[in-house]
């Protein structure tokens, strides 16, 4: 089949992490070059989470889509625990939460493995609504009713519900082929290629041109110059690597990459704004040394349905039943 | 809880409710110290007993559930200004949840852990034969008779006596369970404990979250993400007044919260 794609891409980006590793000790061995040591450090430190996070994607690839779900099923469950955290609730919503972590998340990525894409659509957004209204109901505190309701509600559908688009990719049948092949995983490598990418372009872009900021008060480093530099760069990139994401012709791929970087800053803006509003900075400061995992994934979980949604327009099919 | 009457009795109420005596009086300043200890009656057990005495089925179960606490309560450990060390040590915490002396003492490395023992109350955990295995055979607690308690078996006593110069203890000074998550007034024994014993190292343990996780009242955990904090050891100071005493041990308490 078409596995040089697969190992070109593993290559580039084997060569890819090399090269900014080797770059990065250069820079922390000669802090003499006039370089921000913080931000040496800083790049040295995300590069570290690069190469942990393709050796546990690879892992889980190579073990196959049962693998794959499981993991992004973890790390949603994780995502949802820290954003719950920092979230106050109230004794009343205790019973709701505990049948949200242990019924309905679990449950979600179960559909998600069997491709039920009829009933995991609506299960979290409707049902999993209904659940949360009517359990902190019956549990019978009152106070901030709806309030405290759709944080809940907001966690399950940003952490788990949006997620799980990313592993979806792998069940949708491309060029006549059914999913879980090659293909797929390569899809989802791409997509996750392009939010790291656009997430690092904007960073780039607004420190070398950022002048006017988006929302000052939400975030004090998101430019609408690093918006469209990266929003650019990402779909340049992604014009690129089309050969790497089956379905998509050479400008379907950049306008994919384009909307990814767009949706990644709309979760970052959105992730700030609940960090600030909790007066915190990381969503892991209560594990010590770490940015916390939703921290990684905040972008990733607005522009997975996206990219979903896209794919499936593209090869046309509806997801096989 | 106003408590100050209750805050008179020389020892910690380790679980949900308020003594049920009354009759009980303090003994007046350092008449306590000088009573000899072997005077005190009525142990649950007879003397400290060497760890290794507990089966590898005890101690397999007492892993297993520490790991499984960890896991829930997705607890990071923070050491401020303070080492995990074998020495003899009263470990003092604000109570917030079930799950607060099983998390404490999973926190402590496994050398320490054998040596440290959870204060809790007989009533509760000696009921039914799951919770008495629990507590007395896999987290080896000190069970404290709450509904019998006489100036011949002053829970501190009992306590110092359990101990002897090896061990070491988990208390919650605060008596019961805090509702709102505020940390209540401490009740007195931890300044007996200090009087009686001014070599044993106490160590304040702030707990974080813990009480999002299991609440008062609940059973089912909710696995959120919650803190340990272990604070430098503080000592009673000489003539220091015991209201002065149980305020600053409390402020410690609290200074770990950040």
């Amino acid at each position: 089949m078409n596995d040089t794609r697969t190992i070109a891409l593993i290559a580039g980006v084997l060569l890819l992490l090399t090269v900014a590793t080797a770059v990065g000790q250069f820079l922390k061995r000669h802090p003499d070059r006039g370089l921000d040591p913080a931000a040496v450090n800083t790049f040295n430190l995300r590069l570290r989470g690069w190469w942990i996070m393709c050796t546990v994607l690879a892992a889980a690839f190579w073990q196959g889509p049962t693998a794959t779900v499981l993991l992004f099923g973890l790390v949603s469950f994780w995502a949802l625990r820290e954003f719950i955290t920092l979230t106050p609730t109230r004794k009343g919503d205790h019973r709701a939460l505990f049948w949200v972590f242990f019924l309905f998340t679990p449950l979600h990525y179960v559909l998600v493995g069997y491709n039920r894409y009829d009933i995991f659509s609506v299960f979290l957004p409707v049902y999993g609504t209904l659940f949360v209204l009517a359990r902190v109901a019956i549990a019978g505190d009152y106070k901030r009713f709806l309030e405290r309701t759709a944080k809940i509600q907001a966690g399950l559908v940003v952490c788990v519900y949006c997620l799980s688009f990313a592993v979806a990719l792998l069940q949708i049948p491309i060029s006549g082929q059914p999913g879980g092949g090659s293909a797929n995983f390569r899809l989802l490598f791409f997509l996750i290629l392009l939010v790291q990418f656009a997430d690092c372009m904007q960073y780039v872009w607004s420190r070398m041109l950022g002048r006017r900021l988006v929302a000052p008060e939400v975030s004090s480093n998101r430019t609408w110059e690093g918006l469209l530099g990266s929003a650019t760069s990402t779909a340049l990139l992604a014009a690129v690597l089309w050969w790497a994401a089956p379905p998509f012709e050479p400008w379907q791929a950049a306008l994919a990459g384009f909307v990814v970087a767009v949706m990644g800053f709309a979760g970052g803006m959105t992730m700030s704004a609940i960090k600030r509003d909790r007066g915190v900075k990381d969503y892991g400061t209560l594990v010590v040394g770490h940015g916390g995992v939703l921290d990684r994934v905040d972008s990733m979980c607005f522009a997975a349905p996206v990219f979903y949604h896209l794919t499936l327009l593209v090869t046309g099919a509806g997801p096989a039943p | 809880m106003p408590a100050s009457g209750l805050d008179n009795h020389p020892m910690l109420f380790p679980a949900d409710q308020s003594p049920a005596d009354s009759e009980y009086r303090p003994p007046a300043e350092g008449q306590g110290k000088v009573r000899p200890a072997r005077l005190t009656a009525a142990a649950t057990r007879p003397g400290p007993r060497p760890s290794s005495a507990r089966s590898t089925l005890c101690r397999a179960a007492g892993l297993s559930l520490a790991a499984l606490a960890r896991l829930l309560s997705g607890a990071s450990v923070r050491w401020i200004a303070s080492q995990p060390d074998a020495c003899q040590r009263v470990y003092f915490a604000n109570h917030t949840s079930h799950l607060d002396a099983l998390l404490i003492w999973s926190s402590l490395p496994q050398p320490v852990r054998e040596l440290t023992r959870p204060v809790a109350a007989k009533d509760y955990w000696s009921r039914g034969i799951v919770r008495r295995w629990l507590a007395e055979e896999v987290f080896d607690a000190l069970l404290i008779d709450r509904t019998d308690i006489k100036v011949h078996q002053s829970p501190v006593d009992l306590m110092l006596r359990e101990i002897g110069t090896t061990r070491s203890l988990i208390v919650f000074p605060e008596g019961s369970r805090s509702v709102t998550g505020e940390v209540g007034d401490f009740k007195s024994g931890l300044y007996y404990l200090a009087k009686k014993r001014p070599d044993i190292e106490l160590l304040p343990v702030h707990i974080d979250n813990l009480n999002r996780v299991l609440p008062r009242g609940e059973f089912l955990p909710v696995p959120l993400l919650s803190c340990i904090s272990f604070g430098p050891p503080l000592w009673l100071e000489s003539g220091e007044a015991k209201v002065d005493f149980l305020a600053r041990a409390r402020k410690a308490v609290l200074a770990l919260k950040e």
